[in-house]
């Protein structure tokens, strides 16, 4: 079921990136798609408080997401989201992308900026328990664990700042991560450090989840001595990072060996007319603020495109 | 008051969530906030609703002293994250799930529960 309009831009991914880029093509007059695999607002929209969004006062990332929503279709700019793609066919004058359910859709340009996602452990348990013990959001899920033990893994800023977090309700919070220090900032780690509810366990990684109905045990491993052991808990909040969400286009775009979507300081990708924003990029800093101008940028270099 | 920002029907009442379930044959309820793991849920149920005409879409703000209908529902024992999304079938709990879904994993029960 092919749509039979050719839209200027199609926008893969409805993140901050995606949805800057839709605002600024939109707005440009150029008649512009956002196909969206997931809820608008991407990982952004996971984040319980944004208080360095400039112009913005403290404010929460669904809400934030919600404005950018708003104001690229104020610009005419149109937007489909819970679906899946198929297939890419990103070469030639037109492109298409293809989903899931039949429909087809085409540009004279597309943005790639599928986004990550949080990173799983990839152990045996995962799956069975998530959301019986096993979550991604202390924010959310962090009074469910009130007056109990539970662990926190990682050594990012989001790993120490959710484990600071979660000492409201749990009784103890234990963060167990994989090398000898953390890859936070120092204010980060030393809140971390001074708080009396929070232990650690260095250079460990977890090896399976157990439990009968809920979550109860866990079995990790000391990396330097290979010794197993096993910990009695009542819940595991994991922070280790994010994936980016390009597995369908590899062999399509250049990626690099993290999967990362390689580009020009023009967001130009490896095919011509075809352009990548936002956390799925190869960049060092993932912001709100980084996917933004990622976005912008991308979206004034396919005008410029489509001029030419 | 409503409390949750949504376009879905939304239950005040556990006694307006138990009238409803006997009176549709198929309904989804989502309990949650507005949250990051439960905003998503909402989004894809508001797309769901426009497909789906033999369901009914709805969601129930967790905190509410009234959502104790989904709290404390024997096929929640145990849940440890938002949304608690619950799917009723002839007024009786058909399945029940802990924490975000994706749309995959929603139309699944939908399928196996309500049909396609």
């Amino acid at each position: 079921m092919t749509n039979e309009e050719i839209f200027d831009v199609i926008i893969v991914g409805g993140g901050p990136a995606g949805l800057s880029a839709g605002i600024y093509s939109s707005r440009a007059k150029l008649s512009t798609l956002i196909l969206n695999e997931g809820a608008i607002g991407g990982q952004m929209v996971l984040t319980e408080e944004v208080a360095n969004y400039p112009g913005v006062e403290t404010t929460k990332g669904y809400l934030l997401a919600n404005i950018m929503k708003n104001q690229a279709k104020s610009f005419g700019c149109k937007i489909k989201s819970n679906l899946k793609i198929k297939s890419y066919e990103l070469e030639g004058e037109i492109k298409h992308v293809v989903l899931e359910d039949g429909r087809e859709f085409s540009g004279r340009c597309v943005i790639l900026s599928p986004g990550g996602r949080p990173r799983p452990v990839g152990i045996p348990g995962e799956e069975e328990f998530k959301g019986i013990g096993i979550s991604y959001c202390a924010t959310c899920d962090g009074d469910f664990f009130t007056g109990k033990e539970v662990i926190v893994v990682g050594g990012g800023n989001s790993a120490l700042e959710e484990a600071v977090a979660l000492t409201q309700y749990a009784e103890k919070v234990t963060i167990v991560h994989q090398f000898d220090h953390f890859q936070a900032f120092q204010h980060a780690i030393d809140q971390a450090q001074e708080n009396p509810k929070i232990e650690f366990i260095m250079e460990s990684e977890l090896r399976s989840f157990k439990g009968d109905g809920v979550l109860q045990e866990v079995t990790m491993e000391h990396l330097p001595t290979g010794k197993m052991s096993s910990m009695k808990i009542d819940g595991v909040f994991i922070f280790i990072g994010y994936i980016p969400n390009t597995g369908d286009l590899d062999g399509i775009v250049k990626l690099n060996e993290r999967g990362e979507i390689v580009v020009d300081e023009s967001m130009q990708t490896s095919l011509p007319g075809i352009f990548a924003a936002g956390d799925s990029n190869v960049k060092k800093y993932r912001q709100v603020t980084t996917a933004v101008a990622d976005g912008t940028i991308a979206s004034l270099a396919a005008a410029e495109y489509l001029r030419s | 008051m409503k409390m949750l920002s949504t376009s879905l029907h939304e239950f005040e009442t556990a006694a307006e969530l138990e009238k409803y379930i006997i009176e549709n044959e198929n309904v989804m309820v989502c309990g949650g906030r507005m949250g990051p793991m439960c905003i998503p849920v909402y989004d894809l149920m508001e797309e769901l609703e426009e497909d789906r005409s033999n369901i009914k879409f709805a969601v129930m703000a967790f905190d509410s002293p009234e959502a104790g209908i989904i709290r404390n529902d024997p096929a929640c024992r145990g849940f440890m994250g938002l949304p608690f999304t619950m799917y009723y079938k002839n007024g009786k709990v058909a399945h029940a799930t802990s924490s975000i879904q994706n749309m995959q994993q929603v139309t699944t029960v939908l399928d196996e529960h309500f049909g396609a």
